[in-house]
């Protein structure tokens, strides 16, 4: 168990080592975490669904590569027997993809995202799929349709969303890298608030082939992970370009992991963003934040700061453009050709009636609410005042973003303005869920990269703080190096990683309320059990 | 712009498919109007002169060469469909008439 | 059930018809505008098909460079302006044949637009029609609609959908409003959509099979009184598939027009459907504000920058255009102005020039094309190339006739077998015990028994009235069956009465 706690809490780098020296099979490695899924998922339930059977084969396959040594071991890929979890609005062949959607409940893809291949190319063992705000749309993992996530600090508190499920299940070491998806913030605000790393890479950084598209124009997926090296080590394998995504970059991939091994900060200016720190925000957050600023600029870096005029804009042109995207892209859910059919109760059978119906109980409130909002935006009449406005807002953040980086190398401001909130705090009031998500959104409107770390524990709470760095687009090298630096400062500050504070999960802890979803236990007995 | 109302609700709702009952036109013409109050500022904010941004990072002409790629079998295409006759997917009557 | 109509003779005196046109182009490539399916008429029901034709979850779009570059020759066919920057936009709407429910289509940025096309009628005059835009965008997929009593849509019972067809390029080419064109209007409509057909066809963009569905016409029509400059009410009716059909459908829908407006009605804005079986169309779904396709440009595709250098580069491959092809052709066979006009209009062109490939001369393809094929086409009401006489098989009968196996009424006679299906020329001449009878012992025979049954006309001849001489060859052809050469008849008759011919 001790052994197996070694294994489970290791960074993927580490794990990576110990593999390619022989001293940790990949099996065991993988093991170690089905295990603790089993041991830790009813509570946390950041799987959807356990890929038991198919990662330990592909670990026993990078054991027996190993084992027989020669060019095809010598090939193997530094993160190949690293196990790793799938956001599950990521297509994967052999295991279903619902999107956290009752429409797609039970479909299976036919084909791989293009992410998914260099996963199973690396031959980096594929745990499972988590869990979601359906089809990403939210910043709690509450609107998933098979129940919410928990947060691995505090099981009664949200562990951010879209992507909740991925950052807790590396936050409570149930996958030591996760892959993650990020429209407005769905890497960088669970990262925030669990403690935990994400990154949204440069706009085409990463193909978006096989990621089910909320919306096109912002949707990136990017890697999450408990340290700012092995974030970079997953975004080599992911990254580049992919010809099935009109959108990618041609650009050859930069060298990450070096940019995060560099070491220093020394000369380099740091921005703080005026409009994204202060008013509303936390102030535990703020503390955090700050002590940040002062270790950077104790390491050589200047802090400037810069304004951001019209990122007052983006929440609202976000809002528009999203939903707008989303309207169409979901289109597709119909009871037609794959996913949820359902019939109308009276009246005659025809399939429009069965389109309407289908998608009356296939899709959930929030996912409804911002398809009607983009059909809104998108409608005769509105489009201008509307959608091609914030088109032009658009524009208005770029050039913001422009100006801020000729006076900066990096920029930076807190990830969200809040620690984690209570589950059920903010559900019915979607105003105030939409505000989490302030201060991610200006990347993803620019298509710059973007990187959360953590700062530490506010104050009032003792909850995970994010602190996030944004680079020029095409530079998302600058996160790595700037984020690794502070990452080995903010640590000897604490003596040791955050997530060393956080709750073991295994323990009795008389205050925890049973959350078991039935659904999840199922899963998780039938494909997660131990072997 | 006019404020978003339930009967402008209910034409959005056919528009996007999505059969809704009153109560539920009646919720959801509450909650957009909020959201799209919030928003009005989007629509003053960016000038004649300023162009649109449809995509984040400018590309062109990106393009496939005309070369045959992979096909699904007529089983892997309707191996998740809802309902299937001889190899197509089969759907309800398109118009209601007798 | 069916409406009412007014003369077309009425309708014109009363009405003018402005027209407008709605062609799809489907484009030959060898996969699909957006995925790398490949682009094959007639398969097996889906089959055709990757993740991206399905409109599967996670699914991405990449433009067939192929695509591109044929839409641009189109677009200079057409004598367009090609677009220096267009994107692609999403047409939103639900339909079970369009697996995303929304068309990727161009909206407010064609990649061609403002072009012309000159039509000639078959009078010979020259008719303008302007181009407003030719632009891009996917094929849908293919319903079949089962039960019901008609394998109509309407009491269809439930359908089914194939989407081998979903994502195949489509170049859209919309007229503007054709105005002037009067009582010639179902004519002109033809000549265009013909016109557009040879163009795609030339250019080797397309196959250019109207039965197909490769080229289809929505055809746009509405009345108005005579010297009033506003357009009425339009119609368009859709799902016009072949020549013929287009002429018709304007043809009809300008006397229904006149009908609904001599009743005081307005004309409903709508969706006609063409049927070729009643000849007449029946309305569709009405146009209305249900109609909000929500257009905005495509994220998942980044805009054509189409460079001058490359535009020049395409112009430089257009083959002739088809107005050169027809001088050239024509002053090739040698064919006069009417010859030839004829058959422009009778639209065997391509047939006859297929023919004379084939081995006959510009003479006898003319001759059969015209003669014979053009006449059992009317007759059979569809257009001549769609008849079933392949080039070979005229080339083939025309070599018995030469060789003398057999003659030209016995030509027609198997021409009509091989229509029927009995086989090949040599095949039903073989079936039908069809032989010119060519030895000459059997035919003198019938000779002396003619010209003894008629000495009266004997002697008219050998006084050197040879035109009398039809009589005798008649009986001697109808106690041959007609299975004798008339010429050698004619040749015997005079040896055997010693009259130099």
């Amino acid at each position: 168990m001790t052994e197996n706690n070694e294994l489970i809490r290791s960074s993927a780098a580490t794990l990576a080592g110990k593999l390619a020296a022989r001293e940790v099979s990949a099996v065991e490695v993988t093991q170690a975490h089905l295990d603790r899924i089993a041991a830790v998922d009813g509570k946390v339930h950041a799987f959807l669904h356990v890929n038991t059977d198919e990662a330990l084969a592909v670990a026993a396959e990078v054991d027996a590569i190993r084992a027989a040594g020669g060019p095809a071991a010598q090939e193997l890929h530094a993160l190949a027997g690293v196990p790793i979890a799938v956001k599950d609005l990521i297509v994967t062949v052999g295991q279903p993809t619902t999107a956290g959607s009752k429409i797609l409940e039970g479909w299976h893809s036919p084909y791989d995202a293009t992410v998914v291949k260099r996963l199973r190319a690396a031959k980096m063992p594929i745990l499972g799929k988590t869990n979601l705000d359906e089809f990403a749309m939210g910043s709690s993992t509450e609107h998933s349709a098979f129940g919410p996530t928990h947060n691995p600090w505090d099981l009664d508190r949200i562990p951010g969303g879209s992507g909740g499920g991925s950052a807790a299940a590396v936050a409570a070491f149930e996958a030591p890298l996760a892959l993650g998806t990020d429209t407005g913030g769905s890497i960088r605000q669970p990262g925030a608030v669990t403690g935990t790393v994400g990154v949204k890479p440069t706009y085409g950084g990463v193909s978006r082939y096989g990621a089910i598209a909320m919306a096109s124009s912002l949707d990136q997926i990017g890697p999450v992970s408990r340290t700012v090296l092995d974030s970079a080590l997953l975004h080599q394998v992911i990254g580049g370009h992919d010809p099935h995504d009109s959108t990618s970059l041609p650009d050859p991939l930069e060298d990450l992991v070096a940019a995060a091994s560099i070491g220093n900060v020394h000369g380099m200016r740091i921005g703080i963003i005026k409009e994204l720190h202060g008013e509303g925000y936390q102030t535990g957050v703020e503390n955090r934040f700050n002590e940040s600023l002062e270790l950077l600029k104790s390491a050589g870096a200047e802090i400037v700061e810069v304004s951001c005029p019209n990122f007052k804009y983006a929440l609202g042109a976000y809002y528009l453009i999203m939903p707008s995207e989303a309207s169409s892209n979901l289109a597709k859910f119909d009871g037609v050709r794959y996913g949820l059919r359902v019939l109308p109760e009276d009246g005659p059978m025809t399939i429009e009636r069965v389109m309407g119906a289908t998608r009356a109980a296939g899709f959930g409130d929030e996912v409804k609410r911002r398809i009607i909002l983009g059909t809104y935006a998108l409608s005769a009449g509105y489009y201008d005042a509307y959608y091609g406005s914030a088109q032009k807002v658009r524009t208005l953040i770029q050039r913001d973003f422009d100006a801020a980086f000729a006076k900066a190398d990096v920029l930076i401001s807190p990830t969200a303005p809040t620690t984690a909130f209570k589950l059920g705090e903010k559900l019915n009031d979607p105003l105030a869920m939409y505000l989490n998500d302030v201060a991610t959104i200006p990347a993803n409107m620019a298509g710059v990269p973007g990187l959360s770390l953590p700062g530490g524990l506010a104050d009032e709470d003792g909850l995970p703080v994010g602190v996030q760095l944004l680079a020029p687009a095409r530079q998302d090298a600058r996160l790595y190096r700037v984020g690794a630096v502070l990452e080995s400062l903010l640590e000897a500050q604490w003596g040791g990683p955050l997530l060393d504070r956080a709750p073991s999960l295994t323990e009795p802890s008389p205050g925890t309320p049973s959350l078991a979803d039935p659904a999840l236990n199922d899963t998780v007995a039938s494909h997660g059990g131990s072997h | 712009m006019a404020a978003i109302n339930r009967d402008d609700v209910a034409h959005l709702a056919r528009l996007a498919h999505i059969e809704m009952s009153a109560e539920e036109l009646d919720r959801m013409a509450g909650e957009l109007a909020v959201i799209v109050e919030s928003v009005k500022s989007v629509s003053e904010a960016a000038g004649e002169d300023v162009p649109a941004t449809s995509h984040p990072i400018p590309l062109t002409n990106v393009f496939r060469e005309d070369v045959v790629g992979h096909t699904f079998t007529a089983e892997q295409a309707l191996s998740g469909a809802p309902d299937a006759y001889e190899g197509r997917f089969k759907v309800p009557a398109i118009l209601d008439e007798g | 059930m069916s409406d009412a109509t007014l003369s077309f003779e009425e309708a014109m005196e009363k009405y003018d018809p402005v027209l407008g046109f709605e062609v799809h182009v489907e484009l030959n490539t060898k996969t699909k505008m957006f995925s790398s399916a490949p682009n094959v008429f007639g398969d097996e029901p889906n089959t055709n098909v990757n993740e991206v034709d399905l409109g599967m979850p996670g699914v991405l779009p990449v433009v067939n460079r192929t695509a591109i570059e044929s839409s641009i020759k189109i677009g200079l066919a057409l004598n367009c302006k090609i677009a220096e920057t267009c994107r692609f936009a999403r047409k939103n709407y639900f339909y079970p044949d369009t697996p995303k429910n929304f068309q990727t289509s161009q909206y407010d940025e064609p990649i061609a637009y403002d072009g012309y096309l000159d039509i000639e009628l078959s009078d010979g005059t020259m008719f303008r029609v302007e181009i407003e835009r030719a632009h891009m965008e996917e094929d849908a997929g293919k319903l079949t609609h089962m039960g019901g009593a008609t394998g109509r849509i309407q009491g269809a019972d439930y359908s089914l959908v194939d989407y081998n067809r979903s994502g195949v390029p489509l170049v859209e080419i919309v007229t503007k409003p054709i105005e002037g064109a009067g009582s010639r209007a179902p004519e002109l409509a033809k000549a265009y959509v013909a016109a557009v057909r040879e163009i795609v066809k030339n250019l080797g963009v397309s196959d250019a099979k109207m039965e197909r569905g490769n080229v289809r016409c929505d055809a746009n029509v509405s009345l108005r009184p005579h010297g009033r400059e506003r357009f009425g009410i339009r119609s368009e009716t859709k799902n016009v598939n072949s020549l013929r059909a287009v002429e018709h459908a304007v043809h009809y829908e300008i006397r229904r027009h006149a009908a609904v407006l001599d009743s005081g009605e307005p004309v409903i804005q709508e969706t006609r459907h063409w049927h070729e079986d009643t000849r007449s169309t029946t309305s569709g779904r009405p146009k209305s504000d249900a109609d909000d396709y929500r257009y905005f440009p495509e994220p998942d595709l980044v805009p054509i920058v189409a460079s001058r250098e490359w535009v020049e580069e395409l112009r430089a491959t257009l083959p002739e255009p088809p107005a050169a092809r027809r001088k050239r052709l024509q002053a090739h066979w040698g064919y006069s102005d009417l010859e030839f006009r004829d058959v422009v209009n009778a639209g065997v062109m391509d047939e006859i020039e297929e023919t004379i490939a084939a081995g006959a001369t510009a003479t006898v393809a003319r001759k059969w094309w015209m003669g014979e094929i053009v006449g059992r086409a009317k007759i059979a009401d569809v257009d001549p190339g769609q008849l079933g006489v392949a080039p070979a098989t005229i080339v083939e009968l025309n070599t018995m006739v030469e060789d003398g196996k057999i003659n030209n009424k016995m030509a027609t006679e198997v021409l009509d077998g091989v229509l029927a299906g009995e086989g090949t020329p040599a095949e039903i001449v073989a079936k039908r015990g069809l032989a010119v009878v060519s030895d000459d012992g059997p035919l003198l025979e019938a000779i002396d028994a003619a010209l003894a049954a008629q000495p009266g006309v004997a002697d008219k001849i050998r006084g050197g009235k040879l035109q009398a001489i039809g009589a005798i060859v008649g009986g001697v052809m109808k106690a041959t069956r007609g299975q004798a050469d008339a010429g050698r008849v004619r040749e015997l008759i005079l040896e055997r009465l010693g009259v130099e011919g």
